[in-house]
């Protein structure tokens, strides 16, 4: 879809920070209220604006630390409908947090999460790897995010380190 | 026993004045939870691939010192830059200087062109840099003031009634620090009619050049019959947030260049070497970086101008830098009182105006080179301030374009 240059100026805009006002917003693209609110109802509606999620470092929060684990998973496509058909089965997984399909050594790359390792591991054995057409599976645990969505976990927010005046 | 230095001073050193920006520093650097639109440099970081790239020419050795003017691969790739960019072209062997800062490439070009009593034109408010410079370099500056009445833009009028027999040449700095006011093709081509018919030599700091939003960056070097008399200056502070690497760069017909490396050898010997391989970087793999930075700042300007200008201070919408340049005259204050109140009271700081020359009165320097939180936080402690002194917005006023 084409959209304007002050679409995407929108866009970029929320993707930094959606809690900004829809004034400020406005100011920030010399546009009105109006023009603004209406255009971000549309990017809404045609799912280019798909949520608003806020990114959370789980793993600060005692007791709701995930376990983590992304596997590449081979498998075979099917006639028809290609891969569509077994990502459609697997992304239904309410412990499969994303699911991309890849070009190399393997086809879908999964990201999973769960409360312990035998959580996982019997989603592993218990759903995944009896699903028809998957052929094999790899499992790598993460054991720690530094970055994420182009955000840096723990530090990253460094200080200001300018002197408060200069010429 | 207590001596009398004062004698033991140069005359001209003696009577430099100290730059008007320094007490006010002092000031607010003395207290805590400033939130600062002081800060002349850009908010970001250094991009990392360049950062890195200095990094390994330190691991590799890359100790030694460097061909006088810079190295020869950071000079074509200037060259490459300012071809390309602004279609002007130089030759690497002998037309370019890698200097420290743009500073030092303006205090060289003085060094290089001035005699006693030479008088050089400043176009103001200006960088607190330049007329010093000249002083320095035992030249006079004289200040063409310019007025908010068109946006602080230096009109071929005001620069033909300021031109006498001893002019030798004008400094432009377009987009320009403290008003953040940039000239497009048309009107620098004016200004370089009247620079012609006086032969004048032209010091065009373009250290802004990168950070132009709305028009498309004229360099005056690319003007018909300027790049023989322009010494033109760039660097990578602002639009590479290179600052503290100090990296700046001339590009001037090689007579010019012949003069000003003689200097720079006896002064300086070279840049940097791994600060050099950094900016080498920087010119191959970082315009992407430049380009998302330009944005984040044309999003904080049109805000913080039109917020200015909603809280109620007049505030022209600046072409390029990240300053504004509001007129504070509706609080009656003078620029000085005004910044001083406002940081006492509500602890924002902001530069006043006069220090960038008589025709800042009346006006502050606010840089948005700070996150949208700390300008949102700083306009709202600005409004509160203005209220106490009886300025009120009008919050209904339509200021959209």
């Amino acid at each position: 879809m084409k959209l304007s240059s002050e679409e995407i100026e929108i866009l970029k805009i929320i993707e930094e920070d959606h809690k900004l006002s829809v004034e400020t917003i406005a100011s920030m693209v010399l546009s009105s209220e109006e023009k603004v609110k209406a255009a971000i109802e549309k990017l809404e509606q045609e799912k280019i604006i798909i949520s608003y999620p806020t990114l959370i470092d789980w793993s600060k929060v005692e007791g709701q630390e995930n376990i983590i684990a992304m596997i590449d998973v081979k498998v075979t496509p099917k006639r028809g409908v290609g891969f569509d058909e077994v990502a459609e089965r697997i992304y239904r997984f309410p412990e499969v947090t994303s699911l991309y399909l890849m070009s190399g050594a393997y086809d879908l790359s999964i990201t999973v999460e769960g409360k312990t390792m035998t959580q996982i591991a019997t989603f592993v054995s218990e759903k995944l790897s009896t699903i028809d057409n998957v052929i094999s599976t790899t499992t790598h645990f993460m054991l720690k995010k530094y970055k994420h969505d182009g955000v840096i976990f723990g530090g990253g927010d460094e200080k200001d380190k300018r002197m408060v005046v200069s010429p | 026993m207590k001596q009398d230095y004062a004698h033991y001073l140069s005359k001209t050193a003696k009577e430099l004045q100290p730059s008007g920006i320094r007490k006010f520093f002092d000031l607010a650097a003395s207290m805590k939870d400033v939130i600062s639109l002081g800060v002349g440099e850009p908010d970001f970081i250094t991009p990392w691939n360049i950062r890195e790239a200095a990094i390994l020419s330190l691991e590799q050795g890359e100790t030694a010192y460097t061909a006088n003017p810079g190295l020869l691969e950071l000079r074509q790739e200037i060259t490459n830059y300012l071809g390309t960019r602004f279609g002007v072209e130089y030759d690497p062997k002998n037309q370019i200087i890698v200097t420290i800062g743009a500073s030092q490439a303006i205090d060289l070009a003085f060094r290089a062109i001035l005699n006693q009593g030479d008088e050089v034109l400043i176009v103001e408010p200006a960088f607190v840099s330049y007329a010093p410079l000249v002083s320095i370099a035992g030249g006079t500056p004289v200040a063409l003031s310019t007025s908010p009445e068109n946006g602080f833009k230096l009109t071929p009028e005001q620069l033909e009634n300021a031109i006498t027999e001893k002019t030798k040449a004008i400094l432009l700095c377009f987009p320009n620090n403290p008003t953040g006011t940039s000239l497009n093709k048309e009107e620098l081509t004016e200004i370089a009619r009247i620079v012609e018919k006086h032969d004048l030599i032209v010091v065009s700091d373009e250290i802004y050049a990168e950070l132009t939003y709305d028009e498309v960056f004229t360099s005056f070097s690319a003007l018909e019959g300027m790049y023989d008399r322009t010494i033109l200056i760039n660097g990578f502070s602002k639009g590479f947030a290179m600052t503290g690497w100090r990296l700046g760069l001339l590009a001037a017909p090689a007579p010019f260049v012949e003069v000003m490396l003689k200097i720079f050898q006896y002064t300086t010997m070279c840049a940097p070497t791994m600060l050099q391989h950094g900016a080498i970087e920087a010119l191959r793999n970082s315009f992407h970086d430049v380009e998302t930075m330009k944005r984040s700042y044309r999003r904080r300007r049109n805000f913080v101008v039109q917020t200015l200008n909603k809280i109620g201070l007049d505030c022209h919408i600046p072409g390029g830098a990240f300053y504004v340049f509001p007129s504070i005259k509706a609080t009656g204050l003078t620029s000085e009182q005004f910044a001083e109140e406002l940081l006492m009271q509500e602890r924002v700081a902001v530069v006043p105006g006069h220090v960038f020359g008589e025709s800042g009165e009346g006006y502050v320097r606010c840089s948005y080179a700070t996150s949208m939180a700390q300008l949102q936080e700083a306009l709202k402690r600005m409004q509160r301030f203005l209220e106490s002194k009886g300025v009120y917005g009008e919050n209904t006023v339509e200021i959209l374009k």
